[in-house]
C-alpha cells in the first residue's frame, strides 16, 4: 500500500459521550484515523471499548439523545459528516459508505423479502427502475456467493442460514459500490467454517472491487489474516496503532502485549496456564485524566495516575502507542522494550 | 491431572440419543425427529476433562444437558461414579444430583435476578443438606472465597455484578455440593477475552484442588486446546473424532476435524498470510432430515462412493484415539466394537503426544 496515497477517509478528535442519569459516558475519547483507498484497518478491543460507537458516530447512526458526539472531524469525501446536512448524509450512508452489522438476523427486517431490502438502496441511491434493480440484486447475490439467486430473491431472512444471511448483509452493503466498507464483527455470530467462508470472501470482493474497509473485531485471530494496519481501542481511546506485522510481532503498549499473550493458539507450542488482565475495563464517567489502562497495568507507575497519555511515533513509520513507559524507555534504553 | 485411575472411567456414555419429536399438521401428529443426539459413545476417567467441540447445533449442548438427565433421553446409557443415570425414577436420580453439577453458558441468564449471591450459592445447600444458619453461611464464604468473590458481595444482586463475576458465581453454585462431575456449557463463551482468561485458570485452579472431573463443551478450539485433556469432535449429533488433546491438534484425522482446525485464524500476521484454510462449502444440513451415509458427506472434501451410502463405522486407533471414517477403514485388520474403548490397532504415523 503506498504511503503517499491520500486518505479517503479521516476521522480527527472524535469525542462522544453518552448522557445517562449516572453521569455521561465518555464512550469515544479524542479518536484519530484514517483510512487509504483499498486498505484493510482493522478495529480491535473488548466489549465497551467505543469500537462501534467509534464507526457509528462516523456515520451519526448513534440515536441522539442520549449520545452526542461532541467534537472532531470525519472528512470524507471532501465533506465533513459531522456537518452536512441529514439529507447529504442520507446519499453517503449506505451508498458510498456500506455498513455490515454484526448481527445478521436482527438487521435484516423479517417481514420483507431479501429481493425487497436489496433493491432499496438501489432504487433510493441510483435510481434505478424496478427491472434493473432486480438484474443487480441477482449480480449480488451471485457475487457473494449464494447459489439459485433469482429463486432466493423471494425468499424471507428466516429462510436463510446465518453464513447465508451474512452474505445477504454484505451484499446489501455493496449494492451502491461503496468506497469504504465498515464491517462490524461480520463474523462474530458465525461458526469457525462459516467464518472462514466470509473472510474468503471479503478477500476476494476487495480485490475484485477494490474498496477500502474497517474491521472490527476482538478476535486477533481474524484480523491477523485479514489487515494492512490495526488499531488497538481501550476504554474509548486509540492505545496503540500501526501497521499489522508491527502490532502482532512487536506491540508496543502494555494492554495489547497482554492482549495477544491471553489468546490460547490452535498450533505451536501450548501454554501451560493462560496469562490473564486482572480486573475489568472501567466505566469512563469523567473525562479521563490519567491512563485508563493504569489499574489492570503491570508496568503503571505515578506518572499513569496524573496525565492521559497520548499516541506518540515509536521507530517504524506509522506504529503509534499511548503509553509513558515508551517515553521514559525510548530515552533511556531502546532495547528494553522489546524484552 | 489426567491420569485415568485403575478403577475405569468416571462417566461412562454409551450409544446415546436424545431426538427432539417434531410435531406438526392440524392434531399434531407427530412427523419426525430432530436427531440432535444421535448414538454417542465416550468415557471420562477421574480428574480428566474431556472438550467437547463442534459448531453450532450439532448437538453439542444436548450431550451435557442428556449425560446429567436434565432431558428424558432417548436410548442408550449413561453411569457416572458407578451409578447408572439414564434410566432411573426421579427419586432416585434426585439423590444423585450432588455429584453431578454444571455451569451454563449465559450467567445472565442461569442466575435468578431476584436472589442473593449468598442466596443463588445456597440454594442447592437448601435443598441436598440440612445446615443450621451458621453451617450455611460459613459454607457460602467458603465457596466465594473459592472462586475469587468478595465475602462483602454476599447480599448484593446478579445485576451489581460484571459477566465474568457473575460466571464465577454460577461456579460457585455448581460446587456447592462438592460435585465429582461438572458440565462446563460453553462457560467462557458470553466473556469478553480478557475476562475468558481469568475465568478458564480459575476452572483449572479448582480442578487440581477439588479433583473435579470436567467436560467442557466450547466452540472455541484454541481455549479447548487449553483446557482439555482429550477432545471430541462433533457434527450433526455424532461424534466423528475422539483423541487426546495433542495428538488431535498435531494431526487431525478425520477430514470434519482438519476442516475445523484449519478454519481457526492464528493471531500471527506472517502466519496468516500462508495459511490456506480447508474451506468447507454449504451448511450444515439439518438433523431433522440428515444426509443418507456418513452425516458430513455433503460438504466433505474428501467425500467417496462409499460415504453416500454407509455410515463410517469407528475406527480405533492408538491411544484411545477413534476416529468415524471411511478414509480409514484400509488401514484396519478387524473393525472394533464401537463402543469398546481398548486398543485394536496401530497406525503408522501415529504422532508422539
Amino acid at each position: 500500500m503506498p504511503d503517499a496515497a491520500s486518505p479517503i477517509l479521516d476521522v480527527k478528535g472524535l469525542k462522544t459521550v453518552f448522557r445517562t442519569r449516572g453521569g455521561e459516558i465518555h464512550a469515544v475519547n479524542s479518536v484519530d484515523f484514517h483510512l487509504r483507498p483499498g486498505e484493510l484497518l482493522g478495529v480491535v478491543g473488548e466489549s465497551g471499548s467505543g469500537k462501534s460507537v467509534t464507526m457509528m458516530s462516523l456515520l451519526r447512526l448513534l440515536p441522539s439523545p442520549p449520545a452526542e458526539t461532541r467534537s472532531g472531524s470525519v472528512m470524507f469525501d471532501g465533506q465533513d459528516l459531522l456537518k452536512i446536512s441529514n439529507e447529504e448524509l442520507r446519499n453517503v450512508r449506505g451508498s458510498k459508505i456500506g455498513f455490515i452489522f454484526q448481527d445478521p438476523m436482527t438487521s435484516l427486517n423479517p417481514v420483507y423479502t431479501i429481493g425487497f431490502q436489496l433493491a432499496e438502496p438501489l432504487r433510493t441511491h441510483m435510481g434505478m427502475s424496478k427491472a434493473q434493480a432486480r438484474a443487480r440484486s441477482i449480480e449480488l447475490l451471485e457475487l457473494v456467493g449464494i447459489p439459485d439467486a433469482t429463486r432466493r430473491l423471494k425468499d424471507y431472512p428466516h429462510q436463510f442460514s446465518g453464513g447465508m444471511r451474512q452474505r445477504v448483509m454484505i451484499a446489501i452493503a455493496l449494492a451502491c459500490d461503496p468506497k469504504v466498507l465498515i464491517a462490524d464483527e461480520p463474523t462474530t455470530a458465525l461458526d469457525v467454517t462459516i467464518q472462514a467462508q466470509i473472510i474468503e470472501l471479503i478477500k476476494e470482493l476487495r480485490q475484485k472491487l477494490g474498496m477500502a474497509i474497517i474491521w472490527i473485531t476482538h478476535d486477533l485471530g481474524v484480523i491477523a489474516g485479514i489487515a494492512d494496519r490495526v488499531m488497538v481501542m481501550y476504554a474509548g481511546q486509540v492505545v496503540e496503532k500501526g501497521p499489522v506485522s508491527e502490532i502482532f510481532e512487536d506491540p508496543q503498549h502494555p494492554y495489547t502485549q497482554a492482549l495477544l499473550k491471553t489468546v490460547p493458539a490452535v498450533r505451536g507450542a501450548r501454554a501451560e496456564k493462560l496469562q490473564v488482565i486482572e480486573g475489568q475495563p472501567p466505566i469512563v464517567i469523567e473525562a479521563p485524566a490519567a491512563c485508563q489502562f493504569r489499574n489492570r497495568c503491570q508496568f503503571t507507575f505515578d506518572r499513569c495516575e496524573k496525565e492521559n497519555p497520548a499516541l506518540s511515533e515509536i521507530g517504524p513509520p506509522g506504529h503509534r502507542a499511548a503509553c509513558f513507559l515508551l517515553d521514559e524507555t525510548v530515552k533511556q534504553e531502546p532495547e528494553s522494550v522489546n524484552g | 491431572m489426567a491420569d485415568p485411575k485403575a478403577d475405569g472411567p468416571l462417566v461412562k456414555v454409551r450409544d446415546l440419543k436424545m431426538y427432539f419429536p417434531i410435531h406438526a399438521g392440524l392434531f399434531k401428529s407427530h412427523v419426525g425427529d430432530i436427531k440432535a443426539v444421535d448414538g454417542i459413545s465416550f468415557d471420562i476417567a477421574p480428574g480428566e476433562t474431556l472438550g467437547l467441540v463442534g459448531e453450532s447445533g450439532c448437538g453439542k449442548s444436548t450431550v451435557g444437558r442428556s449425560i446429567l438427565r436434565l432431558y428424558d433421553i432417548t436410548g442408550g446409557t449413561v453411569e457416572i461414579n458407578g451409578s447408572e443415570i439414564a434410566h432411573v425414577d426421579r427419586d432416585s436420580l434426585r439423590s444423585r444430583r450432588p455429584m453431578m453439577q454444571m455451569i451454563f453458558q449465559d450467567p445472565q441468564a442461569s442466575l435468578n435476578p431476584r436472589m442473593t449471591v449468598a442466596s443463588i450459592i445456597a440454594e442447592p445447600l437448601d435443598e441436598h443438606l440440612k445446615l443450621n444458619p451458621d453451617e450455611r453461611l460459613a459454607r457460602v464464604y467458603e465457596l466465594m472465597d473459592w472462586v475469587g468473590l468478595n465475602r462483602a458481595f454476599a447480599k448484593r444482586y446478579p445485576h451489581e455484578f460484571s459477566g465474568g463475576q457473575r460466571q464465577r458465581i454460577g461456579i460457585a453454585r455448581a460446587l456447592a455440593l462438592n460435585p465429582k462431575f461438572i458440565v462446563c456449557d460453553e462457560p467462557i463463551a458470553a466473556l469478553d477475552v480478557s475476562i475468558q482468561a481469568q475465568v478458564v485458570n480459575l476452572l483449572e485452579e479448582l480442578q487440581d484442588k477439588l479433583d473435579l472431573t470436567y467436560l467442557f463443551i466450547s466452540h472455541d478450539l484454541s481455549m479447548v486446546r487449553h483446557i482439555a485433556d482429550r477432545v471430541a469432535v462433533m457434527y450433526l449429533g455424532r461424534i466423528v473424532e475422539i483423541a487426546s488433546r495433542d495428538t488431535l491438534f498435531a494431526e487431525p484425522l478425520h477430514p470434519y476435524t482438519q476442516a475445523l482446525l484449519s478454519a481457526v485464524p492464528e493471531p500471527d500476521p506472517s502466519y496468516e498470510r500462508n495459511r490456506k484454510p480447508i474451506v468447507l462449502k454449504g451448511d450444515v444440513p439439518s438433523p431433522a432430515n440428515p444426509p443418507q451415509g456418513c452425516n458430513f458427506c455433503t460438504r466433505c472434501p474428501k467425500v467417496m462412493e462409499i460415504c453416500r451410502q454407509i455410515e463410517p463405522e469407528i475406527f480405533h486407533f492408538d491411544n484411545g484415539r477413534q476416529v468415524a471414517c471411511h478414509l480409514y477403514s484400509d488401514n484396519m485388520t478387524m473393525t472394533a466394537e464401537p463402543t469398546d474403548g481398548e486398543i485394536t490397532k496401530k497406525i503408522n504415523k501415529e504422532t508422539v503426544s
